[in-house]
């Protein structure tokens, strides 16, 4: 049930109502705290860019193994405040996995349960508007090992930048009939967005780069599509 | 440790000031710098501002602006800006604006000040000016040339033979056989009053094998009279802490082959072309001696042939500007005389006195590879042209055209001794002279752009320096013919600068190309000629008059020097993209490209045309226009 969109439900009410009925501190703790302000103006948000890598693309069934958060504004973003973990999975990790964001076996050994750094990431989360490219990564895994672990729902609202750009990009009537006349779709993959915004090309797949990436594809959007005067409301879901 | 941000630090390390950092300096810094996103056309810093970061642009571009809304600088990817603000009490005195979609790096000033102290290199590159760091790299770049090294003390070989005034002709042969030279000091003793003093010897005269020949044999002078009567009386002398080069040059110059060494004038030695041979086997010396032993035109264009290979083997020397330029300006030089002895040879000796005049770079000992040939004729007053202008109009057509056979091209603009225009008495050169001086009109200025710059090679080489005197005295006190002078030095500008593969201009457009001369040195020498008019100094190289504009305390202090480091970086750029041109078989040029360019040289490019772009604003200022 984490198929939820902010933009429709109000989340002042959603969150007194999970803060209630929460069974573990930890997720009490994140919906207390979570105290987010849909009227807030984007140049006065505090934003915070959020990225997984996982063992597999099911949440389901996968895990997330590694997380990158990096804190920023609509004007600088601070890398100085950024944050890693590395998490080990309770599954062993699939060797094509591997290929795919680099992180090894070996790396893994040492590397925390992700319950143990859980209430470190809320802390971060709950104190900042939360922004991902492709919201179904990082909403549906926290969602499903958070549920599976503690038996809680943890939901909370997101700025995806992917669906900013499909808005703009492909939902636009220009690029509507462009397709109607045969025209390939834009792409919104993180590379190619950042790419019609002037951003440089990162090596991705490495949960801090990706949310870096991501924070800077933010701002790039906010300083091209938004004016002042919009409130983080009207960007989240 | 989070070393996350591998991609930030590689991306610094590779641009300068960064690259001096050690890997985990560079990690470091790339976990603790902020990041910023700027529209195409947006503010980044406005003037006056507070500043606390120190500012790389990770993609996109800046401009920078002077505080009157000039552009000052475009910058893109790697380059750096806002350390003037933190250096300066934390305020923009340069305000920045993205022009295009641009992602910047902020470095906090508590680090940026943290690598200042512990990086000598990353200080070197952010607190001084721009004009500071061409200075080091024309420095770096004349490290140890095999040709600037060596000094003229280091060839003498013996203590010099010599023989005192007193003596007689035969003497002085039966000492020179004996002692196996082939030439003798002659000097005035005087001797010490008391005997605890040396005998003073001073220099009176030189002797040598050829003046025996034609000075006493061919002339049947008796062999018993005074060495005094046939000895080159005050000959020219060089100091022992000359430059071998410059010893070279001095000698091609004059044309004579031996030449007495000094210290503190007290001769101490001899040199003769022969020892500076043996020096520098493959040097222009050689080009020189072989050009005048050609008998005709077809010959030396022969020659004309190794012109181009000894200027690459000065290049790969390491040779500096002034001295490729004076070494290519006396083999012009040599040609010109070589044809003009011919041409005597062929046509008889002239009918009146004349001097021969070359102009524009060869003049100022500046040429390179490509020029063509600018040369004009001073004859004496006892010129008639009914009895004599068939004379000079075939000599000066016998010379242009060899001129041209021996890869020294006609000049497009008719300046050459072959347009009856420029063959004048030296009274009407005076005259001529003195009209552009005194109403500078834009076709004077533009030939005194050109004639300004002479000297004589051949005749009476002496009217020339006479002509250049007169110049330079009419000059220096005439405000309107400097402030005309000046105006006319502002004509070319400098580009703006290098950006991603273009040259930027100053109005705003896009180039693939920069003409070095035409944008680069040319003005330049416009503008040192200005300065050194002003100050008297009738000098010839542009080097040479920045020495007297120096000595004049004209110019704020350290700008001189800084002209003169914009001269010789330009210039060597000039030279070794010629002689790029010559190893890769193209036919040399002066367009470079900025795309082939590394990014040390484009930034040492930019600052030399920095440096231009203040002198030629310093010249609007230093000599104002008034309509008078």
């Amino acid at each position: 049930m984490c198929d939820i969109d902010f933009s429709s439900v109000d989340w002042e009410s959603f969150r007194s109502a999970q803060e209630a009925s929460a069974q573990h501190d930890t997720v009490r703790r994140f919906y207390q705290a979570c105290k987010l302000d849909p009227n807030q103006p984007i140049k006065k948000a505090s934003f915070v860019a959020l990225d997984f890598e996982t063992t597999g693309l099911t949440p389901e069934v996968h895990e997330i193994i590694s997380v990158g958060m990096v804190p920023f504004t609509a004007g600088r973003i601070q890398l100085n405040d950024s944050r890693s973990w590395l998490v080990k999975p309770r599954k062993q990790l699939a060797d094509d996995s591997v290929l795919i964001h680099g992180i090894t076996h070996a790396d893994l050994e040492q590397a925390p349960d992700l319950m143990e750094v859980l209430d470190d990431i809320l802390a971060v989360l709950a104190s900042k508007v939360v922004v991902v490219h492709f919201k179904y990564i990082e909403r549906d895994f926290l969602y499903h090992q958070v549920q599976q672990r503690l038996g809680d729902e943890l939901l909370f609202p997101l700025i995806d930048t992917m669906a900013i750009e499909a808005f703009f990009h492909r939902q636009q009537i220009g690029a509507k009939l462009k397709r109607l006349l045969g025209g390939k779709p834009v792409s919104i993959r993180l590379a190619d967005s950042r790419g019609r915004y002037g951003l440089p090309r990162y090596p991705l797949h490495s949960a801090m780069t990706d949310a870096l990436a991501t924070a800077e594809l933010l701002q790039a959007q906010l300083r091209h599509h938004y004016d002042d005067s919009r409130v983080i409301g009207d960007l989240w879901e | 440790m989070e070393a996350e941000h591998y991609e930030i630090a590689e991306f610094l390390g590779r641009y300068p000031p960064f690259d001096a950092l050690p890997q985990a300096r560079l990690e470091q810094l790339a976990t603790r710098l902020e990041v910023g996103y700027y529209r195409s056309g947006n503010d980044i810093y406005k003037f006056g501002d507070e500043i606390h970061d120190f500012c790389v642009i990770r993609s996109g571009a800046v401009e920078i602006y002077r505080r009157n809304g000039k552009l000052y600088n475009r910058l893109s990817q790697g380059d750096v800006f806002g350390q003037l603000g933190l250096l300066m009490a934390n305020r923009v005195r340069l305000p920045a604006r993205a022009m295009e979609d641009s992602l910047i790096y902020f470095i906090p000033e508590a680090l940026f000040y943290e690598l200042c102290d512990e990086y000598e290199a990353f200080a070197y590159f952010v607190e001084i000016d721009e004009q500071r760091r061409l200075k080091k790299t024309v420095e770096e770049q004349q490290q140890e040339s095999p040709l600037s090294g060596a000094r003229v003390g280091s060839l003498i070989a013996r203590n010099p033979v010599w023989i005192s005034v007193d003596a007689s002709i035969r003497q002085a042969a039966t000492l020179m056989t004996e002692e196996g030279v082939s030439s003798l000091l002659v000097v005035s003793e005087q001797y010490p009053i008391d005997d605890s003093e040396e005998v003073h010897r001073s220099l009176a005269g030189i002797l040598t094998d050829r003046d025996l020949r034609t000075r006493v044999v061919s002339q049947g002078v008796d062999i018993e009279s005074s060495v005094v009567e046939v000895m080159t009386k005050s000959p020219i002398t060089i100091d022992k802490d000359t430059y071998v080069f410059e010893a070279m040059l001095t000698m091609l110059r004059c044309n004579i082959h031996h030449l007495p060494v000094t210290s503190q004038t007290r001769p101490i030695g001899v040199i003769a072309i022969s020892d500076i041979v043996r020096f520098e086997s493959k040097s222009s010396l050689y080009i020189v001696s072989l050009i005048h032993r050609q008998q005709t035109v077809e010959e030396l264009a022969l020659v004309a042939k190794d012109v181009t290979s000894c200027f690459v083997r000065m290049v790969q020397d390491n040779a500096s500007a002034s001295m490729i330029g004076s070494a290519m300006s006396v083999i012009g030089r040599s040609f010109m005389q070589r044809l003009l002895e011919l041409g005597e040879e062929r046509l008889g000796p002239p009918p009146v006195p004349y001097c021969f005049l070359s102009l524009g770079s060869m003049a100022r000992d500046e040429q390179l590879l490509i020029t063509d040939q600018d040369n004009a004729m001073a004859l004496s007053d006892d010129y008639n042209p009914a009895q004599h202008n068939a004379y000079f109009a075939e000599l000066a057509q016998f010379v242009s055209d060899g001129l041209d056979k021996c890869g020294y091209p006609y000049c497009t603009g008719q300046i050459m001794a072959t347009n009856p225009k420029w063959r004048k008495t030296v009274t009407q050169w005076r005259d001529c002279f003195a009209q552009w001086i005194d109403v500078p009109d834009p076709e004077s200025l533009l030939n005194s752009s050109i004639f300004f710059d002479l000297e004589g090679v051949w005749g009476k080489t002496e009217w020339a320096d006479e002509l250049s005197q007169f110049i330079v005295d009419r000059a220096k006190n005439n405000p309107i013919f400097l402030a005309s002078m000046a105006r006319n030095a502002l004509l070319r500008t400098p580009p703006l600068g290098f950006f991603k593969g273009f040259v930027m201009e100053r109005d705003g457009e896009h180039r693939r190309t920069i003409n070095l001369k035409r944008r680069g040195t040319a003005p330049l020498v416009d503008l040192i000629r200005v300065h050194a008019f002003a100050v008297g100094s009738a000098a010839r190289s542009s080097f040479e008059r920045l020495e007297a504009v120096m000595k004049a305390n004209l110019l704020p202090e350290g700008r001189a020097r800084e002209l003169r480091d914009a001269m010789e970086y330009l210039t060597m750029v000039r030279i070794s993209h010629q002689a790029e041109d010559v190893d890769e078989g193209h036919a040399p040029d002066n367009n470079i490209e900025p795309d082939k360019l590394t990014d040390a040289e484009r930034r040492n490019l930019k600052e030399a045309f920095q440096v231009l772009s203040n002198g030629q604003r310093f010249l609007k200022f230093k000599y104002p226009y008034k309509r008078s």
